[in-house]
């Protein structure tokens, strides 16, 4: 049998199905594993051992009394620190929640729990998810197995680190500009950001609420899929929620048929902005869904330009209104400030913010107090507003011609640590082509497309209408099928070994 | 309209209740000029007539039947408060003496 932590979420869940392997056995693989690697890694923030292992165990013990289980049961995950879970602690990667324990699962955890998949831990990221490196965490930045001195990208660098260290076979994400298929794309690895709503938000700690939405991480498309399917559903403690039937996304990534689909190159995304080697790798790929039957067509989103800008708008006015909730009154860090005798809740309030937010999350609030003032509300949030509109028309319009739209998921390879940090807007112009399907709510998904010059993943960006996400699973597994053949086996089987620190 | 004053950006941090020090207000005046040169771009997007969009799916209110049902314990709901007294949560005084 081979080495459990090498294998697919699939895979496993097969050979947990016949036998072959125990959810202990597998668990404890992948526990081995984090203990060896993650101290050079710093994938995780909090590794749940015990937890796992009673949770396989106990999925062990229902399969040997013949129990009809969930296919995935006994299947380990890891689950971004962004997700409440009750007994392991959640800090969204801030020192403002560093200890706490929430008394409620997420939804989404629930999901998880309720199918039996162990959970190993919770994922390093940007804190409170700002930032697009995962060098914004305020308990140490996450390395790219790939080259340890870049970023794995963000800000969940830490669940896309994770599947591509052989550290679990799959995550959970969140992406509110692009932060599972930006990550996806720098690791290697796949990222699904699906439809706004076809997966509760509940539990998950908000940044900007009408962008945030959960999705999967893995090795493979059909491992995404298999994740996406246990993850969505209509949620009632969701009002955000959509009560529509999950489209079959799995029986999609099964498929992979692109005979006669149309598959629109997005213009605006493609080209100038956008490394040599990243577009050689993204035209190859588009002439591998030709060679699968597909027809091509170019289209255009002529709103595009101004996304970013909206974005940046939108994205700090929700987040300083959803960050006001960290008062340091009911929860979290309470900091009494210098020097002040008896001071008031409104100087504990300030102090503590001072104290447990770090800078970029102190910029976006600002800047987002600023665009909501009175005075400049019309001009940046509410044109704002209106380009959203623009870029959703786009969108309608480029779908009436082509069944999916693509493009590179980032205009670059991973960069080195501290390149961008000093320069927010150079940060931020890397999600410029993963950031209009959050502003018009339609999924996307980002796979491996090959390697750069630089020896480094380069990723591909599958985009679909609203509620059409197994469409994206249709074209990421045909893509997937060609290019392994192509590569003659997965991409990620060429991530360079990492030194065993400790354990296993 | 980007040339936010030290001043401005002083005023937004104690409306968003954030104790700036000295070093990040210096910082935060350079970073968020540069933001806002960038962002402002939207205004020469063709919005005239266009209708603001605030979310990207329908929505209508959700709400639900009122009737009593679980929730979290006292002692849940305190259990990651910073202080507590009585089953209740404590915080700082909002009032002065005066």
């Amino acid at each position: 049998m081979s080495d459990p932590t090498r294998m697919t979420a699939a895979a496993l869940a097969d050979a947990l199905a016949s036998g072959d392997l125990s959810s202990e056995q597998v668990t404890r693989a992948h526990l081995d594993r984090i203990e060896g690697v993650d101290e050079t890694i710093g994938a995780y923030l909090h590794v749940s051992g015990e937890s796992a292992l009673a949770e396989a165990r106990a999925v062990d013990e229902r399969r040997a009394k013949g129990e009809d289980l969930h296919r995935l049961a006994g299947v380990p995950i890891a689950v971004k620190d962004v997700m409440t879970t009750t007994g392991i602690p959640t800090t969204a990667g801030s020192r403002m929640l560093e200890g706490w324990i929430p008394p409620y699962d997420a939804t989404v955890v629930g999901k998880l729990k309720a199918a039996g998949l162990p959970i190993l831990g919770k994922t390093n990221m940007d804190e409170f998810a700002m930032g697009s490196s995962t060098e914004r965490s305020a308990f140490g930045l996450t390395r790219n197995p790939w080259d340890l001195d870049r970023i794995p990208g963000g800000s969940g660098g830490g669940s896309s680190a994770v599947v591509s260290s052989w550290q679990a076979p799959f995550a959970t994400g969140t992406d509110t500009g692009g932060s599972i298929r930006q990550p996806a794309a720098l690791t290697g690895s796949v990222g699904v950001k699906p439809t706004y709503g076809a997966i509760s938000r509940y539990g998950l700690i908000a940044m900007a609420s009408s962008l945030d939405q959960a999705g999967p991480c893995a090795r493979t498309v059909l491992d995404t899929a298999l994740l996406h399917e246990v993850m969505a559903g209509h949620d009632p403690l969701d009002s955000t929620s959509i009560d529509a039937p999950v489209p079959d996304v799995v029986g999609a990534a099964r498929r992979a048929d692109v005979a006669g689909m149309r598959v629109g190159i997005v213009k605006e995304l493609t080209g100038e902005g956008f490394a040599p080697q990243v577009q050689a790798r993204f035209d190859e790929a588009v002439q591998h869904l030709v060679d699968a039957g597909a027809e091509v067509v170019e289209v255009s989103c002529p709103n595009f330009v101004y996304a970013l800008g909206a974005y940046y708008l939108i994205m700090p006015s929700e987040a300083s209104s959803n960050l006001a909730r960290f008062d340091a009154m009911r929860y979290g860090l309470r900091v009494a400030p210098e020097g002040v005798d008896a001071p008031s809740a409104e100087q504990v309030m300030a102090a503590s913010r001072d104290a447990g937010f770090g800078d970029e999350v102190k910029r976006r609030i600002i800047l987002g107090t600023y665009a909501l003032s009175s005075g400049y509300y019309d001009a940046y949030y509410g044109s704002a507003q209106k380009v959203r509109r623009l870029i959703a028309d786009d969108f309608a319009t480029a779908f009436e011609v082509a069944d999916v739209l693509v493009s590179p998921t980032a205009p670059t390879t991973a960069f080195r640590f501290g390149e961008k940090t000093d320069d927010p807007m150079a940060m931020y112009r890397g999600d410029i082509a993963t950031i209009p399907a959050n502003l018009a709510g339609i999924p996307g998904m980002s796979l491996p497309s090959g390697l750069a010059e630089d020896g480094l993943p380069a990723g591909f960006q599958v985009l679909a209408p609203a509620m059409a996400d197994d469409r994206l699973y249709t074209v990421g597994a045909a893509l997937e099928q060609r290019l392994v053949s192509a590569w003659g086996g997965h991409l990620l089987e060429q991530v360079p070994e990492l030194a065993t620190t400790k354990g296993a | 309209m980007a040339d936010l004053s030290r001043d401005d950006v002083a005023h937004l941090a104690s409306l968003a209740r954030i104790d700036l020090t000295d070093a990040e207000l210096d910082t935060m005046v350079g970073e968020l000029g540069q933001i806002i040169s960038s962002v402002e771009a939207v205004q020469q997007a063709p919005i005239g007539a266009v209708e603001p969009m605030s979310h990207p799916m329908p929505i209508t209110n959700v709400t639900r039947p009122d009737v009593v049902r679980p929730s979290l314990t006292p002692e849940e709901a305190l259990a990651g408060a910073p202080d507590s007294e009585l089953s209740r949560f404590a915080v700082p005084r909002i009032l002065t003496e005066d």
